[in-house]
């Protein structure tokens, strides 16, 4: 259902993943997951090793930081992010590059599963892996369904439905056994649930490695699935509509219609922090963009913690004709409004976007060609939704299911008029996420 | 370094379909019936196109900016499709004031007055021809003999066959030699865009093709037309047309494939264009077949019109994890 069909622009593809090196200085958020967030755990002055723990979780939905660097703790006090809001981060003034000694750095395939469950999750909490697809869900919370709820599949999310984003494809290609490790690892938490590696039909080369790995290594009920290419493919509700032909009830959890869906990445990170004792400190990125010379297009492995102002010097500066850098994808990624900001655990990308590409034309009247509403993968009437929003009508922008919204872009991004259809949406539905909200609280 | 570059909301990317472009698409569309037109007809059918899209392009823009003090609500290329589809549901010895007069009622009345594009009720082009045609009934039903730039010959002139049947009946269609003498491509006579089905539906291809428009609409009124003739004409044919006539004569066609998928006057959603289709069709073969007029296609549209926000009210689409 619904769904758009962008150019892919993926255009680095092909660039192997490079390790990318740490400047004098790194700022660890202590947001940069989904809930509340980490308490820090060192004091200014204090040395700390590449791996060692920096800040512990600091709720029930949250997760623990670890230091990217060896170095002093410089400080720990509010900075920028990227959109300029102030959150929490500690600085580290690096020296060397110092591991804790219970990280195994070798690089060599553990293929075999620990078997006690809850020592594999305490090991995924400790080592701090959050689900690397997007929205940084903290994975030991996601692999833990609440009592009365079982996972009967397992969804290893290869999609990468975003144009220009390679990471997930790279990794694909250079390291599909352990992503395949990681994923029995997860099925194992899972209590053996059937696992199904999720991948869209224009990537052959990684379906290709993807299955020789599963067939290498062997485990029970592991496979590949083919998916048909569109956006958002790799969504969590569309993804699991795709692979077990089921939805996922308005307001509900992806494991209320049996499905627990992890990215690619976060496949790697639960293989490095229970195979390797390696917490989650670095992650892939790409930098590509648009009419970017070949040379600047870049899979960078990083330290979780490094500025994008290094990463963007290291890559060859900012390309020419650059009107717009976006962190993340095309379709969802967040525009920079601070280029000193630091990379966190989600970072996918830095997007170079040239004015052609990215620049809106004025606003024009709805001629009701309903193009929003067939792009729509919520099956939702996004026309109408922005008519409501304008008129304040929270009773009716609720029956009209604002609250399911994904904020995919499909609307916004099919819009022959331009209308600015998700920016009227998207606080709407956060006022309404609120009503429905404090009336549960009521109750 | 920062400050140099956008900040704003995602998505930062944009599919290349506007709604200039969209318009642009139905103008090609309609490119060969127009020039066929053209050589049909020959210069009297130039003038009619001429002061129909000129008119038409010159009166947006001008309400826009004198009475609505907005020039941004003027969209030329819409208003361009209004005069070329006006210009075809016109016949070609229609007066240059009769014309213009369709191109005020057309943009003015039908389309600015309730607030431009996007928000009109009806179908400009229609409602324009509908207002001719009971205002000037003698002007918009000479049917000139084709005296264009090529030597046809055996085109059919003065009434259409539609036009017999409703004054003569089936003895009057068959003096014609119908059954068996009409060709899907140029001789059907009539309004200068109903000349020929075969470049209407060429035309409509090209907007399937570039997803301009979906094909539901037009199909369920041929097949409600198809439908109903059918059952007249299977049970009395000495009465009845049938189906092929009736789907190949009139302004069924251009009505169907231009007029009835206007975007802003016709339902959103797949089912409530299937709706909205047999509506028209039903309409369509009860004028013929009961009414006092030979064609009922432009009515058949306008009174569908005015259903469109009840039918859209109907039909919804399917949401996601909602049963």
């Amino acid at each position: 259902m619904g769904g758009v069909h962008p150019d892919d622009s993926k255009f680095a593809r092909e660039s192997r993943i490079e390790v990318l090196g740490v400047p004098q200085k790194v700022f660890v958020s202590m947001s940069q997951h989904l809930g509340a967030p980490a308490k820090p755990v060192v004091a200014v002055g204090d040395f700390v090793k590449t791996g060692q723990l920096l800040a512990e979780p600091g709720g029930f939905i949250s997760a623990c930081i670890h230091s990217p660097v060896s170095g002093t703790v410089k400080s720990v006090a509010p900075r920028k992010d990227l959109a300029g809001n102030m959150a929490m981060h500690v600085e580290i003034e690096v020296l060397g590059d110092l591991w804790e000694d219970s990280i195994d750095l070798s690089t060599k395939l553990i293929k075999d599963i620990p078997e006690d469950r809850e020592a594999i999750l305490q090991k995924i909490k400790d080592g701090g892996v959050v689900g690397l697809g997007g929205a940084t869900f903290p994975t030991h919370v996601k692999l833990n369904p609440p009592p009365g709820k079982t996972a009967e599949c397992l969804i290893i999310n290869g999609a990468e439905c975003e144009p220009f984003l390679t990471s997930d494809y790279r990794m694909m290609l250079e390291h599909p056994q352990e992503i395949v490790v990681g994923a029995a690892i997860m099925q194992k938490v899972l209590h053996a649930c059937p696992c199904v590696i999720a991948i869209e039909e224009n990537k052959p080369e990684a379906i290709a490695a993807m299955q020789k790995a599963v067939a290498d290594l062997a485990y029970p009920d592991i496979r590949v699935a083919v998916l048909r290419k569109r956006y958002p493919q790799g969504g969590e509700k569309q993804l699991i509509d795709a692979v077990m032909h089921r939805q996922i009830p308005s307001g509900g959890l992806p494991v209320d219609v049996g499905a627990v869906v992890q990215n690619i990445m976060t496949a790697f990170a639960v293989y490095e922090a229970v195979q390797k004792n390696k917490p989650l400190i670095s992650n892939v990125l790409t930098v590509t963009g648009d009419g970017v010379p070949a040379n600047m297009q870049h899979n960078y492995l990083f330290r979780i913690g490094v500025p994008f102002s290094y990463i963007i010097e290291q890559a060859g500066g900012v390309p020419e004709n650059t009107a717009k850098i976006v962190s993340g994808g095309p379709m969802m990624g967040k525009a920079f409004a601070n280029l000193e900001a630091t990379t966190v655990k989600g970072s996918s990308a830095v997007l170079y976007l040239s004015a052609e590409r990215t620049r809106r034309k004025a606003e024009g009247p709805c001629i009701r060609c309903g193009r929003c509403a067939d792009a729509c993968p919520m099956g939702l009437e996004p026309f109408l939704l922005n008519r409501l929003a304008k008129a304040g009508d929270t009773q009716e922008l609720e029956n009209a299911a604002v609250q399911d919204c994904i904020e995919c872009g499909c609307c916004l991004y099919s819009c022959p008029a331009q209308i600015p259809l998700l920016d009227r949406i998207r606080p709407a539905k956060a006022q309404v996420l609120g009503i429905i909200k404090s009336r549960n609280v009521k109750k | 370094m920062t400050d140099r570059y956008l900040v704003s909301p995602s998505p930062h990317i944009h599919a290349k379909a506007s709604t200039d472009s969209l318009m642009r698409d139905v103008l090609i569309a309609l490119l060969p019936v127009t020039v066929a037109a053209i050589l049909f007809y020959g210069w009297s059918e130039l003038l009619v196109l001429g002061v129909s899209l000129l008119s038409c392009a010159l009166l947006e823009w001008a309400i826009a900016k004198w009475m609505m003090h907005d020039v941004r609500i003027a969209n030329v290329p819409s208003a361009l499709v209004t005069g070329l589809l006006l210009a075809l549901n016109l016949p070609a010895t229609a007066p240059w004031w009769v014309v213009f007069a369709g191109a005020v009622f057309a943009i003015g009345i039908t389309k600015m007055s309730f607030g431009g594009l996007g928000q009109n009720i009806f179908n400009p082009a229609i409602a324009a021809r509908v207002f001719l045609l009971v205002s000037f009934p003698k002007q918009m039903t000479v049917w000139a003999a084709p005296n264009g730039f090529l030597p046809v010959t055996d085109a059919i002139s003065g009434a259409t066959l539609l036009g017999k049947y409703n004054e003569g009946g089936m003895e009057a269609l068959r003096a014609l030699g119908y059954p068996g003498n009409h060709a899907l491509f140029f001789d059907m006579g009539g309004s200068v865009g109903e000349i020929s089905a075969g470049l209407l539906l060429l035309g409509f291809a090209y907007l399937l093709l570039r997803k301009v428009v979906k094909p539901w609409i037009p199909l369920s009124i041929f097949a409600t037309i198809a439908l109903i003739s059918g059952i007249f004409h299977g049970v009395a044919p000495d009465t009845y047309t049938g189906p092929v006539l009736n789907l190949l004569a009139g302004g069924v066609i251009l009505g169907a494939c231009f007029m009835a998928t206007d975007y802003v006057t016709s339902p959103m959603s797949a089912w409530g264009g299937v709706i909205y289709g047999a509506g028209i069709g039903f309409i369509v073969m009860m004028i013929r077949y009961f009414g006092s007029y030979p064609e009922g296609m432009s009515f058949a549209i306008l009174i569908m019109n005015c259903f469109v926000p009840l039918i859209d009210r109907a039909f919804h689409q399917k949401k996601y994890g909602r049963g």
